[in-house]
């Protein structure tokens, strides 16, 4: 028989070489549907690899496809490190972006200086309040905000198609559940001549490097990690838990809010109902894979952002199901689960104490 | 009000109520299952779509209704199994295994579907479950519509819940997976595994919950489409706290909700002019949350709920 014992120490590197080869062994995974699906997965993998790194355009695309991955990755990570589940990133990203294309599409016809900080920070504000009920309901009735955050996405985005036929909806578009478009000084600028990268990109970078410093060097961040890792001992130490908490859950859904903004001001232009493709489950796997760092959730987005690009040219040049690319998102994060087990446990043999990983 | 009262009184309504409770009574006697044995399965979501694909899809390919049944059983199983093992021996985080599952699980299902069926704009149907028709006891009036002309899934779910009730509360099986789920050392102590019955609680309750996505194709439609479990499976995770973990009051929340939703389908077509029709949409996902906060104060949580057990350490 096999026993499990917890290893003296974890190393350091483990949590840099768990996500890496977790990603690895999620991609090498994608040869058996390859395989079913009746294709050559050397072919298929090269084909992935062109449609990501083979020219500027496709880096752009992969960059673009990264930049609402960065946000929602920073709410799940945030928010995961203090403990509360917020699973709620994809109804908060369509909270945003209402805001951001209800200010941005005419109600105020501000120069470009005014108008796209006003639309940040209000699409901010709006991903935000989509935390307010989760983590009320949490701290006085004790509902479990995993259910509450979930179920909300689905109030959420009912509610979204409401106003896409109703108060939201372009007069000039033809009857088409869709907003009228944000005005141009309201818009992300470019970061490069004719392609659709953007500088949300700028903005979710800047904020990861400052969540960073404030998680690691910061009285803030300090709390963050007692009230996640042992509420009972931050409580001793006279934190405010459910002060924290609610700190941690407006970020969190703040954060997630500016993936709305950014994919609506800095892409498409205007808003429908299929605005994100499961943008904010998919911060969930980038979270994880990044150990919930922000630094490593730039990285985990790259990596994503890549799968789905390069799916997505894939299945266009192989004729293969672009889901290809969440089975092996949802692999790498079951991957990396595992890959975290394996730093903090070793497996012995029972009966002789022999190591076997 | 006088509207309302008179759908009330119909027997359609009760039927359809009991109709759009069946997956749902599935999944909660699912999820039951596996939290009683103090493990979350968010899973559920996934393995409802997937249970929705696999049953469609073998009954498409000539398993026959029944034959259908059985796999859509063993995919949940499969799925289940996967989550035991990742966070029973290992004692992983639920939460986050549960979604690595529903992720897994719902984009299996659909990279399979485009694969089997690359071209199709529109799924083939195939023939489902036909309600019952019993001599004499479908033809009796109000209860003859509303129990006796349901499809064979609905029966199969309410046999569930007596035997989920049974099972827990008459025999020593259930006190061994209450226990587990309470207190995993005196388990132990009396040399059970605590692994294998929080596992085959796991993998059981997985299957069960499959059976409610194929409940959807099998019966409720003749056909798998993207996006039609619909947080189906999230609402069972409500209702299971709301029922207090005990399968009687399952059937009941279950119910509740069933016709809570036939009610805002005919709300709908009543006052479709005054209010628009996305109002009468959420309220089902509302009044989850509103269940799961009335109940999630006196709620007898299992208490080794969410906490791993690994065996030889106190």
């Amino acid at each position: 028989m096999i026993r499990i014992e917890p290893r003296a120490k974890v190393s350091n590197s483990s949590t840099i070489f768990i996500p890496i080869i977790a990603a690895i062994v999620s991609l090498l995974f994608a040869a058996i549907p390859i395989i079913s699906a009746g294709a050559n997965p050397l072919i298929a993998y090269v084909e992935m690899a062109k449609g990501v790194f083979g020219s500027v355009f496709a880096v752009s695309e992969m960059l673009t496809r990264a930049t609402p991955l960065i946000f929602t990755g920073l709410a799940a990570a945030i928010a995961f490190r203090a403990k509360l589940w917020n699973i709620g990133a994809e109804g908060q990203l369509y909270l945003g972006a209402i805001a951001a294309v209800t200010v941005g599409s005419g109600f105020f016809d501000l120069p470009a200086i005014f108008l796209l900080p006003l639309i940040i920070v209000l699409g901010a504000c709006a991903g935000a309040v989509g935390m307010v009920a989760p983590t009320y309901l949490k701290v006085r009735f004790g509902a479990d905000e995993v259910v509450t955050t979930l179920l909300l996405n689905f109030i959420i985005i009912i509610f979204l198609q409401m106003l896409l036929e109703g108060p939201l909806q372009d007069p000039m578009g033809l009857g088409w559940p869709q907003s009228a478009p944000i005005l141009d000084q309201g818009m992300f600028p470019p970061l490069i001549d004719r392609m659709r990268v953007h500088s949300g990109l700028i903005l979710a970078v800047i904020l990861a490097v400052i969540a960073q410093v404030m998680i690691k060097h910061s009285v803030w961040g300090f709390k963050l990690r007692a009230v996640g890792e042992n509420s009972s001992a931050a409580k001793h130490a006279g934190i405010n838990i459910n002060r924290s908490l609610f700190g941690v859950a407006l970020l969190s859904g703040g954060l997630a809010g500016l993936a709305g903004v950014s994919e609506v001001a800095g892409l498409k232009g205007y808003l429908t109902a299929d605005l994100s493709p499961g943008f904010g489950y998919a911060g969930i796997v980038v979270a994880m894979l990044a150990g919930l760092s922000p630094i490593g959730v730039l990285i985990a987005s790259v990596f994503i952002a890549s799968v789905f690009v390069g799916a997505d040219s894939m299945s266009r040049a192989m004729g293969i199901s672009s889901f290809l690319a969440d089975l092996v998102v949802s692999v790498s994060l079951l991957c990396v689960l595992v890959g975290g087990f394996i730093a903090k446990f070793k497996i012995v043999r029972a009966g002789t104490g022999k190591k076997i990983l | 009000m006088i509207d309302i009262l008179n759908i009330l009184l119909t027997d359609s309504f009760w039927a359809a109520s009991l109709r759009i409770a069946t997956p749902l009574i599935f999944g909660v006697l699912g999820a039951l299952i596996c939290e009683r044995s103090g493990t979350l399965n968010l899973g559920i979501e996934g393995i409802f779509v997937v249970g929705a694909m696999c049953g469609w899809m073998a009954t498409w390919l000539g398993a026959g209704l029944w034959g259908g049944i059985l796999v859509a059983f063993l995919c949940g199983a499969f799925f289940g199994l996967i989550h035991a093992l990742l966070t029973v021996p290992l004692g992983l985080s639920q939460h986050v295994s549960g979604l690595g599952i529903t992720l897994f699980a719902t984009s299996v299902s659909y990279f399979t579907y485009r694969t089997a069926l690359p071209d199709v704009s529109s799924p083939p149907r195939i023939e489902p479950f036909q309600p019952l028709d019993i001599p004499i006891l479908s033809d009796l009036p109000f209860i003859g519509l509303v129990l006796f002309q349901q499809t064979a899934l609905t029966w199969l779910a309410l046999i569930m819940v007596l035997l989920v009730w049974y099972v827990l509360n008459r025999t020593n099986l259930g006190l061994a997976i209450k226990a587990v789920g309470d207190n995993p050392n005196s388990v132990d102590a009396q040399g059970l595994s605590v692994y294998a019955i929080r596992m085959w609680a796991i993998v059981i309750g997985s299957a069960l919950m499959a059976l409610g996505g194929a409940f959807l194709t099998m019966s409720a439609f003749d056909a798998f489409f993207f996006g039609m479990v619909n947080g189906r499976g999230w609402v069972c995770i409500a209702l299971v706290i709301f029922a207090s973990w005990r399968p009687g009051k399952a059937l009941i929340g279950a119910l509740l909700f069933g016709a809570f939703d036939a009610l805002q389908v005919r709300l709908q077509t009543e006052m479709g002019a005054l209010v628009p029709g996305q109002v009468f949409l959420m309220a089902p996902y509302v009044l989850s949350i509103a269940a799961l906060v009335i109940a999630a104060r006196s709620a007898d949580y299992p208490r080794a709920l969410l906490t791993p057990w690994y065996k030889g350490q106190r």
